[in-house]
């Protein structure tokens, strides 16, 4: 009889990987196993609409009549607490083993922490449907937060916390927010809209020290400036959870180490989504970690048809998106990829940025406007960098050639 | 009784292109397919009731512009995640020159 499906994680990525199974008509045992107690759901609202409402829910990614109807079975509330290559056997925290034909990471990553003493309470870190919860109940008029990092997540909870009401200051380090693949121009915009909707932003200035006495939280800056939260929220980027991994030997690179069929050393072990680090085809094999939403889907798809040896090898390009107030950005591709930049304009203020190679290569789009004023373009820029494209700069940078016409020369 | 309502004229909607179109407090999205045929749907994503019209048609599939979930607006099928929800489709006719949609 078949060991079956075993997927350590119940995320995003392991969600689509159990369903993509079968999708595919995979008839053996599927099993889901996860340390969370809910079903698997999208994190991206918990910093964005989820976090607005007034009684946040979780958006599940299958319901449980689904998981039933497809004979899928979720473990919740359990950790995977280690790997027994040898026997193909994965050992629970109920005691209990699970064995496998094939076995899929799909841990995730988990907020990097702030090394610094003095944290307590009133510091927190925003990454699971509880953590949401907890920061939600301090989100309302008068109270006041302070956001340590002025990356996605804790710009877009800026933007929450200013909607309920709260005073936010947003302290970041770099000299200025966004530093990790937003171009500055964007990046401004971005930054011009919180200050118009009264966030206080701090850039530059790093922090000497945090006290924490469990009701409130001082953080005290290099330069000397004192800021007291209600709640310091921390988000300084995120670490891939590879523990279970390291300690079953396999190679841990950036991430769990796989190949572009994310097969990590073991054939019988895959890795997808933010746990992972995979070679990406489009720029030529560099060894990247993706946090991103539409990549963990992607991979979990792409992981359930490799178990099943489809033998298929990642190919997409890179996305990500963001929403703060009624501003939306999209960005395909790695713009570091890029030395120049051009610009489009697509009126109501929205406009791209392409990056281009020395070569002329199209490797990244960077977009930001009202809506999805800038959704299309950027599907039709991510076409052109799979099809590793060298668009003309001029017809990139002009508002009445069609996208859609250079995709077709 | 007809309930045939224009919505705009043919020529308005580029070949593999898709219009948004409001009516009775409601929203819709026309589609004209590479072989230039005319179709409708429902105006908003079933994933977060975003506008289609915003997105991206290719072939007989339209792409939601928020997080890329994909319908076929012929048949208003959800092709892929997030959306697992199907579309509702309406009727569509071309009569001298305007696109008609049967709004039920
Ligand atoms: C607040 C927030 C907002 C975001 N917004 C966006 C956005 O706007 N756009 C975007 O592109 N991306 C966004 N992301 C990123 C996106 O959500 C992630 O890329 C995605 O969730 C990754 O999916 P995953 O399945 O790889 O990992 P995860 O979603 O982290 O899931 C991994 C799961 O595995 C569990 N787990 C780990 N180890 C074990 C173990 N040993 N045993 C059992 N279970 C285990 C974890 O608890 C977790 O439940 C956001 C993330 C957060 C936190
Ligand atoms: S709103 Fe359409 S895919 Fe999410």
């Amino acid at each position: 009889m078949a060991r079956g499906m075993v997927i350590v994680g119940a995320g995003e990525c392991g969600g689509r990987a159990a369903l993509t199974l079968r999708d595919l008509g995979y008839a053996g045992p599927v099993t889901l196993v996860g340390d969370e107690p809910h079903l698997p759901y999208e994190r991206p609202p918990l910093s964005k609409d989820a976090m607005v409402s007034d009684a946040p829910e979780i958006r599940a990614i299958a319901s449980d009549e689904v998981l039933a109807e497809k004979s899928i079975s979720h473990i919740h509330s359990v950790q995977a607490m280690a790997i027994d290559r040898e026997a193909h056997k994965v050992r629970l925290s109920d005691g209990s083993v699970l064995p496998y034909d094939k076995l899929l990471l799909a841990t995730g990553s988990t907020p990097r922490k702030l090394p610094m003493p003095g944290l307590g309470a009133r510091c927190v870190y925003l990454r699971t449907f509880a953590d949401a919860l907890a920061i939600r109940a301090h989100l309302h008029t008068g109270s006041r937060i302070a956001i340590v990092g002025g990356g996605f997540i804790g710009l877009e909870l800026a933007a929450a916390a200013r909607k309920l009401g709260a005073a936010v200051t947003v302290i970041e380090a770099q000299p200025r927010i966004l530093m990790r693949g937003v171009p500055a121009e964007i990046a401004e915009i971005i930054h011009d809209a919180h200050v118009a909707e009264g966030v206080d932003i701090l850039c530059g200035d790093g922090i000497a020290s945090i006290a924490d006495d469990g009701s409130e939280a001082r953080v005290t800056l290099a330069g000397g400036r004192e800021i007291v939260a209600d709640l310091a929220i921390i988000g300084i980027g995120a670490v891939p959870v590879t523990g279970l991994a390291a300690e079953a030997g396999l190679a841990i690179d950036n991430g769990i180490a796989v190949d572009a069929q994310l097969r990590t050393g073991d054939p019988d072990i895959f890795a997808a989504g933010d746990c992972c680090s995979f070679p990406l085809a489009v720029y030529g094999g560099r060894r990247v970690r993706l946090e991103a939403w539409r990549n963990a889907q992607e991979q979990g798809v792409l992981a359930a048809k490799n178990m099943l040896g489809a033998g298929e090898a990642h190919a997409a390009v890179p996305w990500f998106w963001s929403d703060q107030y009624g501003l939306s950005l999209q960005i395909s591709g790695l713009s570091d990829e890029g030395r120049s930049i051009v610009r489009r304009d697509l009126g109501d203020g929205a406009f791209i940025l392409f990056h281009l190679a020395e070569d002329g290569r199209l490797v990244a789009a960077s977009g930001i406007g009202p809506g999805n004023a800038v959704a299309r373009d950027i599907r039709l820029a991510e076409m052109l960098i799979a099809k590793r494209a060298k668009p003309a700069p001029d017809a990139l940078g002009s508002q009445t050639v069609k996208l859609k016409s250079l995709l077709a020369a | 009784m007809s309930d045939w309502v224009a919505a705009c004229a043919a020529g308005d909607i580029d070949e593999e292109d898709v219009m948004r179109f409001d009516h009775g407090g409601r929203t819709f999205a026309i589609y004209r397919s590479p072989d230039d045929e005319y179709f409708a749907t429902d105006g908003l994503c079933t994933h977060e009731k975003v506008h289609l019209a915003d997105g991206l048609v290719m072939d007989d599939i339209i792409e939601c512009p928020k997080h890329n979930g994909r319908f076929n607006y012929k048949t208003g099928d959800a092709r892929g995640a997030p959306v697992c929800v199907n579309l509702k489709t309406y009727p569509v006719k071309v009569d001298a020159g305007k696109v008609l949609v049967r709004i039920r």
